[in-house]
């Protein structure tokens, strides 16, 4: 009931952006509908927010946020739950557990996929590998060299989910750790540039693994108003082709609708990012059409 | 009903099975809130359950008690809050680090912005250093010229802040001019030595304290600040700091 309202509300709120060509299938065709969920910068925050709380009081709780999942996936079974790093620091439970819950309560929710955020580095990398067996999910990240860590081979550049014969691929990509990370920290691990990482993923996924959907789970953050060459998710979008979706964090950036940018091929990419602390949840889903032809520039946005 | 559902499923996919027949025609996209309006899952609030009522219990089991309610804003230069920050680090640093290297801290410099939530009257708990110090900063002690702790009192009159200091004693004139700067009754001598205690944060650079570089050696204790002061409170029966003449201006 409570959620139809919310849907109105952001349908009478939204934009529609049609793309030339044609918007309705001039073919019989059968809709395929894959809905993604994500979060990031959740930094430990399992209670919801009390109701003294000068800014966020009530809202936010772990609990909450899995009858909501839950509620989605009934309504579609095709659905991925995907996070976007910082899943660690920032209440008594971290300092107390070392992330134990967090993993734990991700796994009771379905995560499919997460990539790692620099505070995600807190406990050493060797906290954050001492924590992965309570993970019954993957981590993905491109841009990191594990080779001389204990991650060395835990993380993965990418993963393919199939749903309903839909291929879709997910790359990660974190940020640039020195300066924000204690060395002693991250240790061995080296950063590689993550632009050229994505447009080798998105070569790969595109062109080599043939997927339907190309999605990015990023940690460099949303935009750097002051430092505008600064990789970010924005600039992402701009430099690279075929990545379909960007699930952002770092920043805490809360976007109300998701941001359309053009990529290199001056195709739209769609970046979202939904603050911090499990406050919000964000929804995106994609529609199939099959058909013989596939109609270039011809999908619709509605956020 | 499933099982129908499912064979209709495979034959439509079967027939569209060809590579390159499906195509993303529509994306839509919006932001949920998670509100009160949403009610929690029973068996993750029952997992949670355990692990919040250990922390409930630890973190609120009663240490000290507060004689009156502290805040950072209370004070010119210097504040009582701020003065038992920089004391407690002081107190609980340098017998490690004597044990360590023979030698004893000269000074504590803190940052004002650190300070991150007030102590109120009553009892204090481990949750108190939690508000008050949430980030995971060590206690760093770095190895100074004289020179360069001048350096670090230039920073103090310019920035005009309580930042919290121990064992440094400063005296500004009316216009924030260095009238007396010493450290255990001397005046800063160039050449000498001085061990200063503050946090990696600033260390590194934080709050823009860009003095602490280059020194003469640094010495991580590999002490949270967080934990060196629920160190401090279990030590201590009742907490009633002052503001003291520690830092203070001169006037007319």
């Amino acid at each position: 009931m409570k959620r139809r309202t919310f849907l109105q509300q952001t349908t009478a709120a939204g934009t529609l952006i049609g793309l030339g060509g044609l918007t309705l299938s001039s073919f019989s065709a059968k809709t395929k509908k894959i809905t993604i969920l994500h979060t990031n910068d959740v930094h430990s925050h399992i209670d919801p927010f009390g109701p003294n709380d000068g800014r966020n009081a009530n809202k936010g709780g772990v609990a909450r946020r899995a009858t909501l999942i839950e509620n989605v996936r009934r309504e579609n079974s095709n659905t991925l739950l995907l996070d976007a790093g910082d899943i660690f620091q920032g209440t008594p439970y971290f300092n107390y557990y070392g992330g134990e819950l967090e993993f734990k309560l991700m796994s009771m929710l379905k995560y499919d996929l997460a990539t790692i955020g620099n505070h995600d580095f807190d406990n050493s990398i060797d906290g954050l590998y001492a924590q992965l067996p309570n993970a019954k999910f993957d981590f993905v990240n491109a841009n990191y060299d594990f080779s001389n860590t204990v991650l060395d081979t835990h993380i993965k550049p990418y993963k393919i989910f199939i749903k309903d014969g839909i291929k879709i691929g997910i790359f990660g990509l974190g940020i640039e750790l020195e300066g924000l990370v204690n060395k002693k920290m991250y240790k061995e691990t080296v950063y590689l540039d993550p632009i050229e990482k994505a447009q080798d993923m998105s070569r790969i996924l595109k062109e080599d693994e043939q997927c339907d959907l190309i999605i990015c789970l990023s940690h460099l953050g949303y935009n750097y108003k002051n430092s505008p060459n600064k990789v970010s998710d924005l600039v992402l979008a701009r430099k690279t082709k075929d990545i379909d979706l960007i699930i952002g964090g770092h920043t805490h950036t809360f976007l109300k609708k998701p941001t359309i940018e053009r990529n290199s091929n001056n195709e739209n990419v769609l970046i979202n990012q939904v603050g911090c602390y499990g406050l919000y949840v964000g929804r995106i889903d994609f529609y199939f059409e099959s058909g013989k032809e596939k109609i270039a520039n011809s999908r619709t946005i509605i956020v | 009903m499933k099982l129908r559902h499912l064979l209709l499923w495979s034959a439509l996919g079967f027939i569209l099975s060809c590579k390159n027949e499906v195509h993303l025609n529509k994306i839509e996209g919006q932001r949920i809130s998670i509100s009160d309006s949403i009610e929690s899952k029973t068996d993750i609030e029952a997992f949670i359950k355990p692990f919040r009522e250990r922390v409930t219990k630890d973190l609120d089991n009663v240490l000290a008690y507060a004689s009156d309610t502290y805040s950072k804003t209370d004070g010119e230069l210097n504040t009582a809050i701020g003065n038992f920050m920089a004391d407690a680090v002081y107190l609980e640093s340098n017998p490690i680090f004597k044990k360590r290297t023979g030698n004893s801290i000269d000074m504590v410099l803190l940052n004002h912005g650190g300070i991150r939530a007030i102590i109120s009257k009553g009892n204090i708990s481990a949750r108190t250093a939690y508000e008050i110090m949430p980030f995971d900063n060590e206690v760093v002690i770095i190895a100074m010229k004289g020179i360069k702790v001048k350096e670090l009192i230039r920073f103090l009159a310019e920035r005009k802040r309580a930042h919290p200091i121990s064992k440094l004693k400063l005296t500004l004139d009316q216009d924030y001019n260095i009238s007396e700067a010493s450290i255990n009754g001397k005046s800063i001598d160039d050449s000498k030595t001085y061990y200063v205690a503050t946090s990696d944060f600033l260390y590194e650079g934080g709050d823009r304290m860009t003095f602490f570089k280059p020194n003469e050696g640094v010495e991580n204790l590999d002490y949270k600040l967080r934990n060196l002061f629920i160190d401090h409170f279990k030590k201590i029966d009742t907490l009633s700091p002052t503001i003291d003449n520690r830092f203070t201006r001169l006037k007319k």
